[in-house]
């Protein structure tokens, strides 16, 4: 049981790794895709649904191979500048969860930005700002605001989405288990460390979550605030399932 | 009138009904991987075929008890006969002392080595790849001829299917020069070695012979002398928990025979088109 | 390739049984749970919410592996003889696990979301336990649940994809066996991509219509 402690938190590292470096590139990836999706015309933001639509509707497990296996099958992305990413292991699975965690976070900031009250828009442009510093400095932080909880929830599935590395050659968490699983074959101990620690990943995140929800609120102490409750607009409602 | 109620529903959610299926009359289960041909593969009408699957046959067949074949990924075939999931394992497994602390191996029904391949492109110094050499036994030329694998592979990507031999021994003997890359199934590392993933690989002979043949393979070319012993240990086996002891005795005396009087040779012809059948026919 | 389309029928099928089995199963325990919750004495509520919080952060792959290579050992432990767990059953009793898991917090959430007035009427009323969860506040939360319950389906429809890594024939695997033996990934992939969309896209469209045809009252 030490063993296992001692082996599975040396794959700590890499899904820290893998699950930061996912969630900042797909909440990059996001923001604009998510103004496109709240605001731009109809046949824009049609075009970004269609990606995250596909990207929700479907496990990540297949995204994975279909990006891993499947593209290294087409003589033409062995042959371009992509390889040079595609060809390691880890960047293809580092694509395909910033790809998936990007889809998920567009349609949660999404609703976030249609929830944003449109009186407070135009008091911005009443005031002279331009629509950027509009965008910028008030209806973002805003709906950010609104979105914390559910995005919460993505980072969330992302920590434990990243276990699906394993599948792929890469040594995370849930790799080292499978690796020492296949060594001592004593699967129940070795699964059941590799579970606590998830758990403890995903506990403190949660905390630091609800710590930067009662920090970020402006409706007073946590326990009286009334949480916003996001009006069902054009936005898909997320199809991530609600985490603590 | 509060308490009842809720006792009731904590009583009812807590009375978790497993649908589970008992051990019955049930026909002997046997596992193999099926992505390993011409060990064992899987076809396009999901049947599991090759030499693991006919040998199992007619082992079946001479004990005179029914037998289904199962597909199990490699690396949790043996925890996986270890709690019951099935009952016999015949997937190319060489007999090993580490794996013999798990579970119990009839005689070997099959012998076999193994060798690295590795990508045309990279046009390294192949060495001799008829050379034999036994890690159990190992004398100068042998020593020389690993070395000379070390050196040429030298910061190389070497992929092996997790949990197998070949993993064991790639650790063991070049872990401190090559990266290894574990892989779930072998078709996934022939993938990525078609790929240019991984630069070379190392396994069973036989897997390789018929991948290189094919238009995915012909990039890739044998490297290295033929290896065995050693961690792999004196040949493939069928596996078994440890308390069967009565079926144990049914396969050896089944193995037996069929190596006496040449099934397991003819067998292995249709399979290998070389003889691999144990010594002990002979 | 003719052969595949065969085995990704049936395979569809699999992947179907498996997630209606799972979700219906994970629904009357995740009521059950919910309803104890709220109705139960704060210890036991707690009890509760130590296995949500549990079952929602682990990863469903985590889970499966464990109760597939645990659950024969446990099984037959508790039996007292041998028992044998499938991979249908470990992936049946996993995604139960973790569909109550999530459904619970859903439906607890509905039920605190029910007015406290309508239990207050209810009792001056003079409607037992069993009449108010059942005429009062279960009618008001099914209905306050509904959109996130229904997302709870289409995540359950994408985690059965797990059960292929224990050997389930389900779509995923036969796209992963299909991909290794003919070396065609991309064309299984893609096939098994566009499998699961319609799943998806068929629940999607029915909670929908669940939703309109079910609004929560008073909106």
């Amino acid at each position: 049981m030490l063993d296992a402690v001692a082996v599975l938190s040396s794959g700590v590292g890499l899904t820290l790794t893998l699950t930061a470096l996912s969630l900042i590139a797909g909440f990059l990836l996001s923001v604009p895709l998510a103004f496109i999706r709240a605001f731009a015309r109809p046949s824009l933001s049609l075009a970004v649904l269609g990606y995250t639509y596909v990207f929700r509707g479907t496990p990540m497990l297949v995204q994975l191979f279909l990006l891993y296996y499947g593209l290294s099958q087409i003589e033409a992305v062995r042959a371009s500048v992509f390889w040079v990413i595609l060809r390691d292991p880890f960047w293809c699975a580092l694509l395909t969860f910033s790809l998936n965690s990007a889809a998920h976070t567009t349609e949660i900031l999404c609703r976030g930005l249609q929830s944003v009250p449109k009186g407070l828009t135009e008091a911005a442009a009443a005031l002279g700002l331009k629509r950027l510093q509009t965008a910028r400095l008030v209806t973002f932080p805003i709906a950010f605001r609104i979105s914390l909880p559910a995005y919460g929830n993505e980072v969330v599935g992302m920590i434990k989405g990243s276990s699906l590395a394993s599948t792929v050659t890469l040594l995370e968490i849930t790799g080292m288990a499978r690796q020492m699983v296949s060594a001592t074959f004593a699967p129940f101990e070795i699964f059941i460390v590799a579970g606590a620690i998830y758990l403890s990943l995903t506990s403190v995140t949660v905390k630091a979550i609800q710590f930067l929800e009662g920090r970020l609120s402006t409706d007073g102490p946590p326990g009286t605030r009334r949480r916003l409750r996001p009006k069902p607009a054009l936005c898909e409602p997320e199809i991530t399932t609600p985490t603590p | 009138m509060r308490i009842p109620f809720a006792t009731a529903v904590l009583l009812a959610s807590f009375m978790s009904v497993f649908p589970v299926r008992a051990e019955g009359e049930r026909p002997l289960s046997i596992a193999t991987e099926g992505a390993s041909p011409p060990w064992d593969g899987t076809d396009a009408n999901g049947e599991l075929y090759g030499y693991d699957v006919d040998v199992g046959r007619e082992l079946c067949r001479r004990i005179n008890i029914k037998c289904s074949f199962v597909a199990q990924d490699w690396d949790g075939i043996i925890p996986a006969l270890v709690v019951g999931k099935f009952d016999v394992i015949m997937s190319g497994m060489a007999i090993t002392e580490k794996r013999k602390q798990s579970i119990a191996f009839s005689v070997p029904y099959a012998g076999g080595f193994n060798q690295f391949v590795v990508r045309k492109e990279l046009g390294l110094d192949a060495g001799d790849t008829k050379q034999k050499v036994n890690l159990s036994t190992v004398g100068d030329k042998e020593r020389a001829a690993i070395e000379h694998v070390k050196s040429t592979l030298s910061g190389k990507a070497i992929g092996v299917l997790r949990s197998s031999n070949s993993e064991a021994v790639l650790k063991d003997l070049f872990g401190d020069v090559v990266t290894i890359r574990s892989y779930d199934s072998l078709d996934n590392l022939k993938l990525d070695l078609a790929a240019g993933r991984v630069d070379g690989g190392l396994a069973d002979f036989f897997t390789w012979r018929d991948f290189l043949e094919t238009p995915a393979g012909s990039i890739a070319v044998f490297f290295g002398p033929e290896l065995k012993g050693g961690l792999w240990g004196p040949g493939v086996g069928a596996g078994m928990r440890k308390d069967d002891t009565a079926l144990l005795a049914k396969f050896n005396a089944a193995i037996d025979a069929a190596a006496k009087d040449g099934t397991l040779t003819a067998l292995s012809i249709k399979w290998f088109k070389t003889d691999i059948a144990p010594a002990i026919a002979k | 390739m003719g052969g595949f389309a065969f085995q990704f029928a049936a395979a569809f099928v699999v992947t179907l049984s498996l997630a209606l089995v799972s979700g219906s199963l994970g629904t009357v325990f995740g009521l059950l749970l919910a309803v104890s919750k709220s109705a139960a004495a704060p210890r036991l509520s707690r009890v509760v919410t130590a296995y949500t919080t549990v079952v929602r952060g682990v990863p469903e792959l985590v889970i499966i592996l464990l109760i597939y290579f645990g659950g024969t050992t446990f099984a037959s432990m508790v039996a007292g003889r041998y028992v044998e767990v499938n991979a249908f059953t470990a992936g049946v009793i996993a995604l139960s696990v973790v569909f109550s898991g999530y459904a619970t917090e859903v439906f607890r959430g509905a039920i605190a979301a029910v007015p406290t007035g309508q239990t207050e009427a209810a009792k001056s009323l003079g409607l037992n336990a069993w009449q108010r969860w059942a005429f009062i506040i279960g009618p008001q939360m099914l209905r306050l649940a509904l959109p996130a319950y229904g997302n709870l389906w289409i995540s359950l429809f994408k985690d059965t994809a797990l059960v292929s890594i224990v050997g389930l024939t389900d779509i995923m695997r036969v796209a992963y066996v299909g991909a290794g033996s003919l070396r065609a990934p991309l064309t299984f992939y893609l096939a098994a991509s566009a499998l699961y969309l319609t799943l998806t896209t068929v629940t999607l469209v029915s909670i929908r219509f669940a939703e309109r045809r079910y609004p929560a009252f008073g909106r």
